[in-house]
């Protein structure tokens, strides 16, 4: 089977789910649950995405946790999101240099 | 050009960098198991996401049927329907349905991350902004990644990896100063996906990510309903970036 057709279902799919609630729903949500719900759901998910994900993203824990307490700090003083990462970027760059955080292949 | 759309690129900038590497990987796999580089692309250009289409590689791979491949997509993908519903409560109600179906398209986990994060009401131009920005940077990945993969060293597209996540953080954690709930919830969130993975390990994380953002923020709803002005412009306004 080609694998534009695999391709062409699986867009299909992924921007149905995108898109019928941001173009279905177009009012406020009355309920107090729901309007909660919704209002914490973004944190909860972007920090289960982050944690522990990110201990298993770079070549040592050392360095994933080394960028993760990096970025802490900085979130709290700069407002500057690409700040946030390049330092964070540059954190696990840097501790990677020093001999046996990565081990050997 | 709309002040909204210049700050959604300039906040997409890291989404850039993150999705270049995090493409890239995905680039090397798709050419490891027999796509074109072509394909490898149209395929990250249309979807936008990054389970789905490691997990899509496979279906791909062993010849599996159009709804085993709709399936796993709509389960890996599930969480966007979250995301979105989440988003349509910050957009003004007024806004097109044109603007709608193009802001549709960057509902990812980082584009709805820096968007939760605006002021109400969201603005399509805004995502539209972060769109434009950040949808090269996983393209032109997939296709460094599928054309010359072996040829970046890996110090490098390993440091970029952790973009993404210093950008979680970055909308994250801020309001957390202001915010009791918050600033409880979000660790207990971490712990908790931590001791998810652990006992569960087997869970696949599009899974994890939908079991626990409904019961964590399932259960903040229940024992902290947010009071109308906290959901609203003010929490917004002050969670917003200048």
């Amino acid at each position: 089977m080609s694998p534009y057709l695999y391709i062409l279902v699986m867009a299909g799919v992924t921007y149905l789910v995108r898109a019928l609630p941001l173009t279905l729903i177009r009012r406020r949500f009355k309920s107090p649950f729901l309007r909660s719900f919704l209002y914490y759901m973004p944190y909860v998910t972007l920090s289960v995405m982050t944690f522990p994900a990110i201990l298993s993203e770079t070549g040592s824990v050392i360095s994933a946790a080394v960028a993760f307490m990096v970025m802490i700090v900085l979130s709290f003083r700069t407002k500057s999101l690409i700040l946030v990462a390049a330092c964070a970027c540059a954190a696990v760059f840097l501790v990677e240099l020093i001999p046996g955080v990565v081990p050997a292949v | 050009m709309p002040d909204a759309f210049k700050k959604g690129l300039r906040d997409g900038v890291p989404i850039f960098l993150g999705y270049f590497s995090v493409s890239i990987a995905f680039g090397v796999q798709a050419a490891g198991k027999g796509l074109t580089p072509a394909a490898a692309m149209i395929m990250s250009l249309t979807n936008l996401t990054s389970a789905g289409q490691f997990a899509a590689l496979d279906v791909i791979a062993r010849a599996g049927t159009l709804l085993e491949m709709a399936l796993t997509t709509l389960l890996i993908n599930l969480r966007y329907l979250l995301m979105s519903s989440a988003l349509s409560q910050r957009m003004a109600p007024d806004a097109s349905l044109p603007g709608r179906l193009i802001a549709s398209y960057g509902v990812t986990d980082e584009i709805f991350g820096i968007s939760a994060a605006r002021p109400i009401p969201l603005e399509w131009t805004y995502m539209l902004g972060a769109i434009v920005m950040a949808v090269p940077g996983w393209v032109g990945g997939t296709a460094v990644g599928a054309l010359a993969g072996e040829l970046l060293p890996l110090s490098v597209t390993r440091a970029l990896g952790v973009a993404l996540y210093a950008m979680f953080m970055g909308v994250v954690l801020p309001p957390t100063r202001h915010n009791r709930v918050l600033a409880f919830l979000v660790p207990l969130s971490m712990l908790a996906c931590w001791a998810f993975t652990r006992l569960f390990p087997r869970v696949p994380s599009g899974y994890r990510i939908i079991i626990l953002a409904v019961a964590l923020s399932g259960a903040a709803a229940v024992f902290f309903p947010v009071r109308e002005e906290e959901g609203g412009e003010d929490a917004a306004a002050e969670n917003g970036r200048p």
